[in-house]
């Protein structure tokens, strides 16, 4: 009986059947196709890094030996790692680059959620001037402001300090609006009531809405040391003093004062990217969201 | 027209009851203390170097003496314009732009629809193309450099295997400036290609669906259903894409210095170079109002079409 019925239904339905098939066969075509295309290029785009691993693994003889020399070489080595640890310049490099980051950091989160509180919850006078102010300053490209911005600098005798990397930072515009936006979604009673009990707009600001904020918080605080601490431009021309170097300004001596020291330029490559991995690992999910949330890009 | 809009602020301000007036005037004074730090700092580092830039390049401000200089009129301007090394700067910069902006759209756009169809694994599609983008440009120009590196580097190595003859990119003023493009799109293709992820995800997946249960084949969907549906971020990312390429310095400095002869110097570090090899502020800073110019009509083109599409949708 079932037999009969189940070749009764094959009977009936072979042509949409088969154009079913067809069509399923086709998409299961593409979606072959397409794995191997996307896992052919990830893999293609492993291979940098991959490579300088590897090249940092060697020793500094075989690097110099070519390309061939550093695939064949079967004998890692730490050597590279342990010289640039040893040498100090970049425990200088990571101790500017952490300050300078976190000190940036710390103004921005600050600073920004203070403004972007008043934008989201106080009314005053001139405050479209003020939001319009910002949406002209999230234009204002700061690298072509490196001239001026260095004179200034120079002006308040803060070259060759980490204020000079960190302070013209902090005005990032875009960590406003996104305390703004945050801030905007937030209930109004809580306030509402510790208004009624007499609580003032700093009180309310720094017991009710700040402690809500951890997850804007953290990602404003992501986001901000990832540009802070990837800036070349600016420690570059302001920072000439090895000592206060940061990672991204000491690496850009490195291809002049290294020579021909092709490993140990690998390992100082790797070692001044490694911060930052580590915090991918952590904080993937909030950097990712971060990026594509306000789309802030270099 | 301000004064106007100013009377009717303030009068819109004092015509409700004591109560409002009350509210509002008690409201003033904490939001200007607010405002302040982040304002102090915004008029420091922002709205004062745009302004000491724009009048600096009317005079012949130096680096090395205090004070603005002598007066030069439109004098650095006109310098600026007829130069040949500011112009083959701004050319190498419109060029390393139209260099890297398709590949970096086109190659972000389908590796994000691919990656999307993936059920499993998108977080290994997303370290290996979006990691390297949150990496210091410092690392990422020493890997390159060594991948460039002629005879020892794994460029040449590969070639060698296909029978090629080597190219030594980076010191060759055909190719440098391809090199730098290259290094550019494998580090920063991630940004766009999260921008596109999140994009995708706002797309439901009924749409697909129906489309694939009326027949449609996957390239069809693509062709027809993701390419529109995602033309919103295709607008932001092309844009943001155009204006960050327009600021290209980290990646030229660090990996040509404007070489081989000038193949590879581009507006930024022609102003440094002015600004800070010359010493003269003055007509750096007319170089860079010229680029800031070009930046910020595609920056306000980018703020008014989101605009735009925001007041459509």
């Amino acid at each position: 009986m079932s037999t009969l019925s189940a070749t009764g239904i094959t009977a009936a339905a072979p042509p949409s059947r088969q154009t079913g098939a067809g069509l399923q066969s086709q998409s299961r075509g593409f979606t072959i196709a397409s794995r191997v295309f996307l896992i052919a290029f990830a893999l293609l785009w492993l291979v940098p890094t991959l490579w300088a691993l590897k090249t940092s693994f060697v020793s500094n003889d075989t690097a110099s030996l070519g390309a061939s020399a550093v695939l064949k070489d079967t004998s890692p080595t730490f050597h590279s790692y342990a010289v640039l640890l040893q040498s100090g310049d970049i425990w200088n490099w990571y101790l500017a680059s952490a300050i300078t980051a976190v000190g940036t950091v710390a103004l921005t989160v600050f600073f920004a959620s203070m403004a972007g509180y008043a934008l989201s919850r106080l009314e005053f006078r001139g405050r479209k001037v003020v939001f319009l102010l910002m949406v002209v300053g999230i234009m204002v490209p700061t690298q072509v402001l490196i001239v001026p911005i260095f004179r200034e600098l120079s002006s308040m005798h803060l070259l060759n300090t980490y204020w000079s990397v960190i302070l013209p930072q902090v005005p990032a515009v875009v960590a406003v609006f996104i305390f703004k936006q945050f801030f905007d979604g937030l209930p109004k009673e809580m306030e509402e009531a510790a208004r009624i009990d007499g609580a003032g707009f700093w009180r309310i600001y720094r017991s009710i809405i700040m402690p809500l904020s951890m997850p804007v918080i953290s990602a404003v605080s992501i986001l901000t040391f990832v540009t802070v601490w990837n800036n070349l431009i600016l420690p570059l021309f302001t920072l000439s003093n090895p000592k206060l170097m940061t990672i991204p300004v000491g690496l850009a001596t490195v291809q002049g004062s290294y020579g021909q020291r092709l490993a140990d330029i690998q390992a100082s490559a790797v070692l001044g990217a490694l911060p930052l991995v580590v915090i991918y690992f952590f904080f993937q999910r909030r950097i990712i969201e971060g990026v594509a949330g306000t789309g802030v890009k270099g | 027209m301000t004064s106007q809009t100013l009377s009717v602020g303030r009068q819109r301000a004092s015509s409700p009851a004591a109560e409002g007036s009350t509210t509002s005037s008690r409201r003033q004074r904490p939001a200007w203390l607010f405002l302040a730090p982040f304002a102090i700092m915004y008029l420091l580092f922002l709205v004062g170097p745009t302004l000491y830039m724009i009048v600096a390049s009317f005079f012949n401000t130096s680096l090395v003496r205090g004070g603005l200089g002598s007066f030069a009129g439109l004098h650095n301007y006109a310098e600026m314009l007829g130069r040949a090394d500011f112009r083959s700067g701004m050319w190498h910069t419109l060029l390393f732009t139209i260099l890297t902006t398709p590949p970096l759209v086109i190659l972000s756009f389908v590796f994000a629809v691919l990656a999307n169809r993936m059920r499993r694994g998108q977080w290994f599609f997303r370290l290996t193309f979006f990691l390297p983008f949150i990496l210091p440009s410092a690392s990422i120009a020493l890997i390159w450099v060594a991948i460039f590196t002629p005879d020892t580097g794994l460029l040449n190595m590969v070639q060698g295997w296909i029978g090629m003859s080597p190219t030594a990119v980076l010191a060759d003023p055909k190719w440098a400036m391809v090199g730098v493009a290259l290094a550019t799109v494998w580090w920063t293709i991630g940004f766009n290609f999260v921008l596109y992820l999140a994009g995708l995800q706002d797309v439901p997946r009924e749409v697909y669906e129906a489309a694939a249960i009326d027949g449609a084949s996957p390239w069809q969907q693509i062709r027809y259903l993701t390419i529109p549906l995602l033309g919103r971020t295709t607008t932001l990312v092309v844009l943001l894409q155009i204006i960050a390429s327009l600021k290209i310095f980290d990646q030229i400095f660090l990996m040509t210095s404007g070489g081989p002869g000038q193949s590879t110097n581009v507006a930024l570090t022609f102003i440094a170079g002015v600004g800070f090899t010359d010493n003269r502020i003055g007509a750096a800073s007319a170089a860079s109002v010229l680029l800031f110019i070009v930046i910020i009509i595609i920056a306000a083109a980018r703020q008014g079409l989101a605009r735009l599409q925001e007041s459509r949708a």
